[in-house]
This record gives structure tokens, C-alpha cells and sequence, in this order.
């Protein structure tokens, strides 16, 4: 048994330490783990995707297609652009602010959030939206939607791992200074993630039942 | 490192298995994607090891071989295109051998997702002879590099290791494993017939290394990791490295499978082993068909009736790097039936639904990234005028893309330069120039550039110095004062680089600053021989950012000239409105000074 998740964005946002921090808390809880991402010329503005892979019999690095349980996604589009990977019923966690790459506004593209968080609405099993900006103004920082995602993967329950662990996963592996900063950011993931459940669920989501979503 | 057990990338894995071999001598030169692991030894060094970005690869190969004939285990890392660079002392160190234990790691990028060619290390070891090691994980790769350090001691002679992107960049639990037995280096002992190169002595060594390979692949048909997992029927696999990994994956359990860890010198014997009594075998590898090259050999040499498929026989892709779902698929075709994993109606995932357009997203130059302004000033001062404009590796390459448009030719480190004479000796009415980065210029600019003073070869060399090496993750460079370790070294100055090498015209200027920019450029294109602009602003990952700018609303005329001018990416456009993203703008003020209507200015922080 193996639980895949998917983290996606825009260089520069945070994805490669998030992924980690999921990796580090499955590697705590004694599974077995393994991530992999594209790292260099694709990390200048270029779409980012982290593949984190928990469970006991692991081969490969990457998710295999239609095998991701669920999907993080820092930004809207790049959800839809790894939706392939979404297993059928799967789970997405999206920002709902788009980055519109420079092409876009050279070329005039006409490409907005709410035509892509329709796509995900309409095609995935459960689709939790935040608003990462709102967020990191409550946290104080521009730089911790990442963390906040990871919230509210936690409260989703679909990972297997609690908001504590995640919680030990960012002192663990953040800079001192950082931590209490994550930590807010991280609660108002699951803050977040919570509302929309329950909204969705007709008042049912609750963080300890795994089975929520 | 307390705990017993980590979450580690393969390149940290290759880092702490090599730390763990006892290596002395840590030397290479940063290139995606083998940088981490020097930079692991750098940061768990307890003082023990000489680590070392080298000046580039060639001279890291150097270094480590005279560490290695001192007796010292030595590292030497680098990306594929990197073991290029360093093939001259590669290729002369395999006939001499090393005393310490000479680990070479040449990192390959099948895909390639970053890099200028898809070519193979394993197929490089099989020309220079020397024995290669294929890491499948990253936790087999920091076992691994202990038992290539060991083979290279026992044999004397350099071993190469080759991991790929996925084991590179992968991560995965790892349990740390106490400390290998090291003996002491004995230091270097004068012997004429085995440190000096010479034709005879050649001529002997390359009879012991043919003798020795022999062996060789004898001895590593025995090798733990190279192994027969059992299987029912006549149809087997055989695969290596990330490959090995994607085909457990998807692999039926009763297929019977090779896996192959040192792909030089072949393991023959365990080969042969395998294909009698097989009708057919699929090879499943990145690159080239080296595999399915050795197999075709072992099964003519023993008259094996076994079909070998695989890239040759057009069974498997020939370019690209593998995936669960590409080997899923070939498995598929080979075996006749349906591999793990798959769906009952034998599609690959269920999200087969059309996607909504979506934007491309080509990696640009950062927002604020001083090599805009410097391309922007050139491509200003030359309007106009027959131009062309040569690139070389590094974030610059990026200038290439529109709107800027600005890198006419690019092909390998340092080539820029020299690419620019051989173009004007045919077009002498154009002006050539050559862009080059800092950490590039030091690595293998110089040579190019003493070549245009000796010819009286026309360009114009732009030199963009942001003080770091930017595209691999920002390492010191001879230019920047600072080695790996963070000690002070004597920072090498580009400008008395260029006035040593007799070059007359050299100009200076802040890219971020336009005018004087554009001037400078102007001034340069108008000399003759070999002329110098010097492009100095940090990269804005090492500097914190000036100030934010914004679109003052009522002064902009929405020509949106900025954006079509410079493609920063803090610049967007918002139902019309021209905008500048504060989390992204790092305050550079090229807009500013590109905006018609001196609509953008800075945020005042008191306001």
C-alpha cells in the first residue's frame, strides 16, 4: 500500500521544501519514502512538480499516472496541468490566485483562475480551494503558502499524517527563526481547508475522521 | 546527521557514502545535475577533506588525480557535459591508474531537462576502458560509491559513477552506515615508469587494462548488484539504473529480470547465464543501447538463438528519458499482456479528459535579474545595426527569449566567445558579440579571448558578472573572494584579466543603469579588435532586494511598452491595467527607465 501525492506551482513558490516536509513526517511515522522534482532550467518561472511517494514497496521516484491521491497545487493551472496524475475520485488542494506567466501578458492569453478551478471542480473527487493570499497576510509573510497547504492536507486527512506531525516535520527542518511563522501558516491551512469541507459536507468534515474527504 | 536514519537526495546519499569511504579530496565543478554533492561534503566537513569548486572540470580532474596518486580517496563531480571538459586527463589517467581510490562522478540527464545533449557516461567508460557504476536509487548509490572506491583501490585505477537526474535529484529514506576502514594516504612516491606518461609505457598499460577488464567482468559477474531475479517462461527483462526502478514498478513478478550495476566491463558471465534458454529479452536503459549492445555480443559470441529488443530493434525509444508509464507501455507490447498497475480497459489513468488551454510557462529571467538590463541596453545601442549576438551557459541563455531575443547562437561553456571570431571572419561587416557570465568566463573564456587578441579577431566580449555561478544555485567562483568551505580567498579581477591579456578598449558600467549602459555599449562597437564591456550588478538571489516600483495609474498611458520591451515577470496585466506584482518586483528600476510616460516609479515606504 502506497499513498502518492503531487505538489505543483511556479518556481520559486515553495514546492520542493513542502514536499519534503510531507516526505521527512512519512519517514518519521516509519514508512518507506521517496520524492523527486525537476530542479535547474525549470525552476526560473517554469512550472515545478514534486512527486512524494509514502508507503512500503516503492520503485520509482515518480507517481505513476492516475495514481496520485492527491494533488497540492500552488497555483490553479498547474493543478489542471498535472491533473493526469489525479487518481479517478482524488483530491486537489489549490491556491486560487493565478500567476499568469510573462507569455500571458506578451500575448494577451486570456487564462483565469475560475476556468480552471471550474475544470477541477467538475473532474476531481473533492476540490478544497484557499485563499493563499488572505493567508499569508494573517501569517505575516508572502512566503508561506506552502506551509499552508500542508495544513490543510493535514486537516483533509487524505496523507495520513496529523497537523502535529506536520507540525514536528516544520521545527525539524525550518530555520529557527521561520518556525512560529510556519506554524501560524499551517494552522490556517487547516483552518481553511476545514471551513471548506464543512461547507461542502453540509457541516459533516472533521479533522479526526481520515475518511472525510 | 545524529540520526541513524535521514531523509536524503541521491546527491547527498553519493556525498555521505563517499564521506563515509574516507574520502580526502573532494573536487568539481557545479553543473545540474551532480552540484549537491559537492556541496554536502562542503557542508559536513569536519576539516578532514580538501573540498574544491575547481576553475572547471578539467582542472578538478587534475586535482583529484594528484591526490589520488598521493594515495588520498578522491571525489571529482560533475555534470555529463562537464566529463567533456576533463576527457583529455581522463583518457591519459586510465592508462596510468591512481594509488588512492579515484571515485568520478559524471551525472547524466536523460530528457535532457537540463542540458545541451542527451550523451551517455557508461558509453564514455567503455572508451576510455574504465569500469562504471549505475546507481538505480539513492540509497543503493550511497552503498555503492563505498564498493567503486574500494574496486578502484584494488584495481589502481579511476572508476567512474554514473547516476542519472532521478537519482540525482530523487529523495529517500536512507539508514547511515558506520564508517568504512580507510588506510592512511601513504603520500605521493617518485616513480618515472608510473607517473610520466610515455608511449611505451602506454603501449604496456594498455595490455594490462584490456588483461584487467577481463577480469573485471568476470569478478562483477559475481557483484551483488548485479543480479537474476527469477521468473517463469522464456521472455526476460533486463534493465539498470532509474529505469530498474520504474520497471519494478510495473513488472509482472514471474518475469524473469537482470539488473546490471556496472555496465563496464560487462558482466558477461552472469549475462550469458541469463539469456540461455530465453527466446526473447527486452532492455530497458536511458540513453544508448549499451546494454542491448553487450547483449547482442554475449548472445553472437555463445551462439544464443535469444532475440535481443530494445532501442535498436525500435522496441523502446531511442531519445527522452524513461517513465513508469513509457515502461509500462513497452513491457506491455513485449510480454502481450497487461502489466501491474493497469486499468482493465488498458489505459494508462482514468484523467484521459480533455484539459482546458493553459499557459506555457518557459523559465524567463528572473524579475529584477540583471542580465535583462545588460541584454536591454545591448540590443538599445544597437538597433539598427547588423549584429549578431552569441550566447553561452548560464542563466543568460535565457536571454534568448522574446522580447528580448537577444542570443543568436549557443552551443557549450565558453564557445561564445570564440564562436563570435570564426562568425565575423565570414560577415566582417557585422558587429560580433559575445555574452559571457562571470563563473563561464573563468571556467573556459579566457583561452577564447587570448585567441581574438593573438588573431586580431574583431568582437565585442560582454562580460555579465552578477558574483556568483546563478543557474546551477549560486557557488563562489575565482571571481568572487570566497571558496566552498566560505574561506577568504584573493578574488581573481575580470577588468586586470582582460588588460593582462592585451585587450585596450574596456568599458565598465551598472546594467541597471540604461543610459550609461547603452553609451558604453556604443563606444565598444565602434573600436576595433577585441573590446570589453563589463556588465557588474549582483544576482538578485545574492543581494536583498532595493525597493518595490509601481505603476502610478494616472500617468500610465497602457502602451504597455514595459512589458513588450523587457518581459519582466512582476510586470502583468490586470483587465487592461499594467501592474507590477510587489511580492516579485526586486526593485531593479529598468521600467522606469523604459516607461515613455514616467509612469513607474518607486514605492516611497513612508507613504
Amino acid at each position: 500500500m502506497s499513498k502518492n501525492c503531487l505538489l505543483c506551482g511556479v518556481g520559486g513558490q515553495g514546492v520542493v521544501l513542502a514536499s519534503r516536509l510531507i516526505a521527512y513526517a512519512a519517514m518519521e511515522q516509519g514508512q518507506a519514502v521517496r520524492t523527486t522534482e525537476t530542479i535547474g532550467m525549470a525552476q526560473r518561472g517554469g512550472s515545478v512538480v514534486s512527486h512524494v511517494r509514502m508507503g512500503s514497496e516503492i520503485y520509482s521516484p515518480l507517481i505513476p499516472q492516475g495514481e496520485a491521491d492527491a494533488i497540492l497545487a500552488f497555483e490553479p493551472g498547474e493543478a489542471v496541468r498535472t491533473f493526469p496524475y489525479l487518481k479517478k475520485g482524488g483530491l486537489v488542494i489549490a491556491d486560487r490566485r493565478v500567476v499568469k506567466p510573462v507569455t500571458a501578458s506578451l500575448g494577451g492569453s486570456t487564462y483565469s483562475s475560475e476556468a480552471m478551478l471550474g475544470f477541477l471542480r467538475d473532474n476531481a473527487g473533492t476540490l478544497l480551494i484557499l485563499d493563499g493570499d488572505e493567508i499569508c497576510q494573517r501569517a505575516g509573510s508572502a512566503k508561506v503558502l506552502n506551509v499552508a497547504l500542508l495544513g490543510a492536507a493535514a486537516a483533509s486527512g487524505i496523507l495520513g499524517i496529523t497537523l502535529e506531525e506536520m507540525k514536528e516535520a516544520v521545527r525539524r527542518n525550518v530555520k529557527e527563526r521561520f518556525i512560529e511563522m510556519n506554524e501560524k501558516a499551517l494552522m490556517l491551512g487547516q483552518e481553511a481547508a476545514r471551513k471548506d469541507l464543512r461547507r461542502q459536507t453540509g457541516g459533516h468534515g472533521d479533522e479526526n475522521d481520515r475518511t472525510a474527504v | 546527521m545524529e540520526k541513524q536514519r535521514i531523509l536524503a537526495m541521491g546527491n547527498e546519499a553519493i556525498a555521505l557514502g563517499a564521506m563515509r569511504a574516507g574520502v580526502r579530496m573532494a573536487a568539481g565543478y557545479p553543473g545540474t545535475p551532480s552540484t549537491e554533492i559537492l556541496e554536502t561534503i562542503a557542508k559536513y566537513n569536519d576539516g578532514k577533506i580538501h573540498v574544491e569548486w575547481s576553475v572547471n572540470e578539467k582542472a578538478a580532474m587534475e586535482v583529484g588525480a594528484g591526490a589520488a596518486y598521493a594515495g588520498a580517496r578522491t571525489l571529482v563531480t560533475m555534470k555529463q557535459v562537464g566529463l567533456n571538459v576533463a576527457s583529455d586527463p581522463l583518457m591519459s589517467l586510465a592508462y596510468m591508474g591512481v594509488k588512492g581510490g579515484m571515485v568520478i562522478v559524471s551525472a547524466d540527464d536523460p530528457g535532457p531537462i537540463s542540458s545541451q545533449t542527451e550523451q551517455d557516461t557508461r558509453t564514455f567508460a567503455r572508451f576510455s576502458k574504465l569500469p562504471v557504476f549505475d546507481p538505480s536509487s539513492p540509497e543503493e548509490a550511497y552503498e555503492m560509491i563505498g564498493e567503486a572506491f574500494e574496486l578502484s583501490e584494488k584495481y589502481q585505477t579511476p572508476v567512474l559513477f554514473r547516476p542519472t537526474t532521478r537519482v540525482c535529484h530523487g529523495c529517500a529514506g536512507i539508514s547511515l552506515l558506520p564508517d568504512l576502514e580507510v588506510r592512511e594516504p601513504e603520500g605521493f612516491i617518485k616513480d618515472t615508469m608510473r607517473w610520466v606518461i610515455f608511449p611505451r609505457t602506454s603501449y604496456l598499460n594498455h595490455i594490462k587494462i584490456e588483461k584487467r577488464n577481463v577480469e573485471l567482468g568476470e569478478s562483477l559477474s559475481e557483484y551483488k548488484r548485479n543480479f537474476i531475479l527469477e521468473g517463469k517462461g522464456r521472455k526476460g527483462i533486463v534493465t539498470a539504473g532509474i529505469s530498474y526502478a520504474y520497471t519494478r514498478e510495473v513488472m509482472p513478478d514471474d518475469i524473469p529480470l537482470l539488473k546490471i550495476s556496472t555496465p563496464h566491463p560487462f558482466p558477461e558471465k552472469l549475462a550469458k547465464e541469463f539469456l540461455e534458454g530465453k527466446e526473447e529479452v527486452l532492455v530497458l536503459e536511458e540513453l544508448d543501447p549499451m546494454l542491448e549492445r553487450e547483449l547482442l555480443q554475449t548472445a553472437g559470441k555463445y551462439h544464443l538463438p535469444v532475440k535481443i529488443c530494445g532501442k535498436l530493434t525500435g522496441h523502446t525509444k531511442n531519445a527522452g528519458e524513461n517513465s513508469t508509464e513509457s515502461i509500462r507501455k513497452d513491457l506491455e507490447q513485449f510480454l502481450g499482456r497487461q502489466a501491474r498497475g493497469t486499468r482493465e480497459d488498458g489505459k494508462d489513468s482514468e484523467q484521459e479528459r480533455e484539459l482546458p488551454e493553459l499557459p506555457v510557462r518557459p523559465p524567463v529571467l528572473c524579475a529584477g535579474c540583471p542580465h535583462r538590463a545588460s541584454f536591454y541596453a545591448v540590443k538599445k545601442a544597437m538597433r539598427g545595426k547588423k549584429a549578431v549576438f552569441s550566447g553561452d551557459i548560464g542563466c543568460y541563455t535565457l536571454g534568448n527569449a522574446k522580447p528580448l531575443d537577444m542570443v543568436d547562437t549557443c552551443l557549450c561553456m565558453g564557445a561564445g566567445v570564440t564562436i563570435a571570431q570564426g562568425l565575423h571572419a565570414v560577415e566582417p561587416d557585422a558587429v560580433n558579440f559575445a555574452f559571457i557570465g562571470d563563473s563561464t568566463f573563468f571556467a573556459s573564456g579566457i583561452t577564447g579571448v587570448i585567441n581574438a587578441v593573438y588573431n586580431r579577431n574583431d568582437i565585442v566580449l560582454v562580460v555579465l558578472d552578477n558574483s556568483t555561478t546563478a543557474m546551477t544555485g549560486h557557488q563562489p567562483h575565482p571571481g568572487t573572494g570566497k571558496t566552498i568551505m566560505g574561506d577568504v580567498a584573493a578574488a581573481v579581477d575580470i577588468r586586470k584579466v582582460l588588460e593582462g591579456i592585451g585587450v585596450r578598449q574596456i568599458f565598465e558600467a551598472d546594467p541597471l543603469n540604461l543610459k550609461e549602459s547603452a553609451d558604453a555599449v556604443k563606444s565598444a562597437s565602434e573600436g576595433e579588435g577585441v573590446r570589453a564591456v563589463i556588465f557588474k550588478s549582483p544576482c538578485i538571489a545574492v543581494e536583498r532586494p532595493k525597493a518595490t516600483y509601481e505603476v502610478k495609474q494616472d500617468t500610465c498611458r497602457k502602451c504597455q511598452a514595459c512589458i513588450r520591451e523587457l518581459g519582466c515577470p512582476a510586470i502583468i496585466t490586470e483587465e487592461g491595467t499594467v501592474e507590477i506584482d510587489e511580492t516579485l518586483c526586486y526593485g531593479c528600476g529598468l521600467c522606469s527607465q523604459v516607461c515613455p510616460f514616467h509612469a513607474i516609479g518607486e514605492v516611497n515606504p513612508n507613504e
